[in-house]
């Protein structure tokens, strides 16, 4: 049983050059914003950044030219996100796009869907919602109710999406819903859709998070309409799109990345020569942490391949959010700090914003408990 | 790896599967010397893969040694194999001729020293090293001293030294060698990357046995969680038990690419970070991963009748030789920070 290939893969010399390249534009973009802001990450939501990315090029790199794209490497792309994601660049505006909605439309989108969308989103001025989630459908998400009946050139939409994740501030979703019911098969009778948000029939609610923020929402279908030439890849095809749509969320360096700005935070308050215990705490953290990052590299590298490495992005993503949740945790241990919102130092308020959104680490994008059967599966357990 | 590495593996694996029995690690564990296994790694080639080809070697890379390092440790073979592959590179690396036959390595505690002294032309070594691998099996010991004020590496024969006795968990020998004034074989200064050589290449080389001893552990758990069943049914259908699992996965990915990672820095001539890390995180792993895999073996695992102690044993003692973690980790959570936080990100994408 050889199961997992971790292979080391070197970031070849053109994607290093693009690095320094992708630093000296952060530094400029950034300045001095504290942790405590780097720490949303991709969480934090900046159409103005995007577009400055978009400008750039930066958005969609590995794209074909003719959708707005740059045609360069998946490796330089990890590059990019690598950087974005340790220096605690606002990438939400574009992030999902770019990882999800935007690779999907090229390998199973229309040509006209592919040109009508790509170039607005390489420029980064579309942002797009995910969804999947229903009230009684999370980890089950084969069992969505949804339903996409078809009439007059396209479908009428009714049910309830939830945990949609900036639909209050995109244009656009991909929603998979259920265009037939196939009695006993849940997987069968599934099909994504583009869906304009902005479309009658549509309201999006939010859904406050327990640290008071409006990330996520719920959004109701009541007769809303969506043309025939909105739907994604065929009919009935909707579970193998969207397993295929989820292997891309699940093998970036976001994966471990999420708590960097608190390590960060905590190696400035342990000081150039910090006590033995400090050491050692540190010490293990960053041999974690370069760990994951060979690990998450190798990964890119199989994509970069042409490999399909669905496997090993679920054993990066389990041991890398393990790894990103543990990070308050252990700054806790270590340090006689209080978590603060407003007051306090950097180190307090990003210790404050992050033991508040580690619990979301291993649930979004797939749970800890799906990713390890899906693990366990590729062990030959069931 | 090289052209070598990638047609070592296959061999190796024929080799450690054909001869590493339980009838032969249970009677090296009562003191037996295995010298069918070793005159086959010999014959093999596969113990001196770092030496130049016209010093008897095999003239390959860490990368390759790491093959053969790896497949020792996850077949449990009880020789000296990593002792051997280190010392043959510190000699080489000084200009010193290799000797046939298992070699092993002192000091390999950090805090004790071994000094040189010149007793008319030639080098005389006394001091007291503990925990020495195969101290009194092995044929030559292969030390890093002070001889004038300077690291050197120095040889010196079996029985140089008054030798207490002494074995780890897992009965592998980890004995005393007291030196006073012994004859030197040869000696010759140690250079840079060699001072704290064998420490630093010592962890490495335990941190890829670790990695191979965790993916035996996995291989046996799934196997066993396959083959037995309760309630009606393979255990390995539990969630319970396929989550577990999936956490020694994990685990095993993690500690596999940081020793790759830390044999690629070695060959690229400055492996101490890399090397840190991976046996920082081999040593994790082996915590996580031992005493879940006995878990999912129950009590047939605590058994000395089934082999899975044979890795877990040797897990147990490896986390711990050539710098425990929390050494390595406190090595490299100063290092980290002398640097500031400013540059961890930077020197992590530096390779």
């Amino acid at each position: 049983m050889s199961v997992f290939h971790f292979e080391l893969r070197d970031v070849p010399p053109e994607a290093e050059a693009f690095r320094e390249e992708v630093r000296a534009f952060l530094r400029r973009a950034l300045g001095d914003r504290p942790s405590v802001r780097r720490a949303r990450s991709w969480g934090g939501f900046d159409p103005e950044f995007s577009r400055q990315l978009g400008a750039r090029g930066w958005i969609g790199l590995t794209w074909p030219k003719r959708y707005g794209g740059q045609e360069r490497s998946f490796l330089e792309r990890y590059v990019l996100l690598e950087e974005l994601l340790a220096s605690g660049a606002p990438a939400g505006a574009h992030w999902v796009a770019e990882r999800q909605s935007g690779p999907l439309l090229l390998r199973f989108g229309t040509e006209a869907q592919r040109e009508r969308f790509l170039p607005q989103i390489a420029r980064g001025e579309l942002s797009f919602a995910i969804g999947m989630s229903e009230p009684d459908s999370g980890s089950d998400l084969a069992s969505i109710r949804t339903r996409a009946v078809r009439r007059d050139g396209g479908y009428v939409v009714n049910g309830t999406k939830v945990w949609t994740s900036n639909a209050h501030r995109s244009q656009y979703a991909i929603a998979l819903f259920r265009t037939a019911v196939v009695p006993d098969k849940k997987h069968e009778g599934l099909s994504q859709f583009l869906v304009d948000l902005k479309s009658p029939g549509i309201a999006i609610r939010p859904i406050i998070n327990l640290a008071g923020s409006h990330d996520f929402n719920e959004v109701v279908f009541q007769d809303a309409f969506v043309p025939e030439d909105m739907r994604v890849g065929g009919e009935g095809d909707g579970w193998k799109q969207v397993t295929t749509e989820l292997a891309y969320e699940r093998s970036g360096p976001e994966r471990y990345l999420s708590s960097i700005a608190l390590v960060h935070e905590l190696i400035r308050a342990a000081g150039a020569s910090p006590d033995p215990r400090a050491a050692e705490v540190i010490g293990r953290l960053v041999a974690q942490l370069a760990t994951l990052r060979q690990m998450s590299l190798s990964v890119a590298g199989m994509l970069q391949a042409g490999q399909n490495p669905n496997l090993e992005a679920a054993v990066v993503k389990d041991v890398g959010t393990t790894f990103e949740q543990s990070i308050p945790e252990i700054v806790h241990a270590l340090l006689d700090i209080e978590p603060t919102i407003d007051s306090g130092t950097d180190l307090q308020q990003t210790l404050g914003y992050l033991v508040q959104r580690a619990p979301s680490f291993s649930l979004r994008g797939g749970t800890r408990e799906v990713l390890r059967g899906i693990i366990a599966r590729g062990l030959g357990l069931r | 790896m090289t052209e070598l590495g990638t047609l070592l593996g296959p061999t190796v694996t024929r080799l450690f599967t054909d001869l590493v029995t339980k009838e032969l690690i249970e009677a090296a564990e009562k003191g037996a010397w295995p010298g069918k296994l070793w005159r086959a790694l010999e014959e093999g080639g596969l113990t001196l893969p770092l030496v130049p080809e016209a010093g008897g070697g095999a003239g390959g890379t860490w990368s390759d040694a790491h093959v053969v390092v790896r497949a020792a440790g996850k077949h449990n073979a009880p020789v000296p194999l990593a002792e051997t592959i280190v010392g043959g590179w510190l000699l080489a690396q000084a200009g010193l001729e290799v000797p046939l036959g298992p070699l092993t390595l002192a000091p390999v505690r950090e805090g004790e020293r071994l000094t040189l002294a010149r007793a008319g032309g030639a080098w005389q070594l006394s001091g007291t090293v503990s925990g020495v691998p195969w101290g009194a099996a092995a044929g030559h010991v292969v030390v890093v001293a002070e001889g004038d004020g300077a690291p050197m590496v120095a040889l010196v024969r079996q029985g140089a030294g008054r030798v207490s006795a002494d074995r780890n968990l897992a009965l592998e020998p980890r004995d005393t060698l007291a030196f006073e004034g012994a004859a030197v074989v040869a000696a010759g200064p140690a250079g840079a990357a060699a001072a704290d050589g064998v420490l630093v290449h010592g962890a490495m080389v335990r941190a890829a046995q670790m990695a191979g001893a965790l993916e035996s552990l996995l291989e046996q758990s799934v196997r066993y969680a396959t083959e037995r069943k309760q309630f009606g049914r393979p255990i390995g259908s539990f969630q319970a038990i396929q989550h577990n699992l999936a956490i020694v996965a994990g685990h095993v990915a993690a500690a596999g690419i940081a020793a790759d990672n830390a044999f690629r820095a070695a060959d690229r001539g400055h492996p101490a970070f890399e090397v840190a890390v991976a046996k920082v995180r081999a040593g994790e792993a082996a915590g996580v991963s031992a005493g879940l895999a006995h878990q999912a073996h129950g009590a047939i695992g605590f058994t000395y009748e089934h082999s899975l102690h044979f890795s877990t044993r040797r897990l147990w003692s490896w986390r711990a030789e050539f710098g425990s973690e929390s050494r390595w980790a406190m090595r490299l959570g100063r290092h980290v920070a002398a640097r500031g936080a400013d540059r961890l990100w930077m020197d992590l994408t530096t390779s």
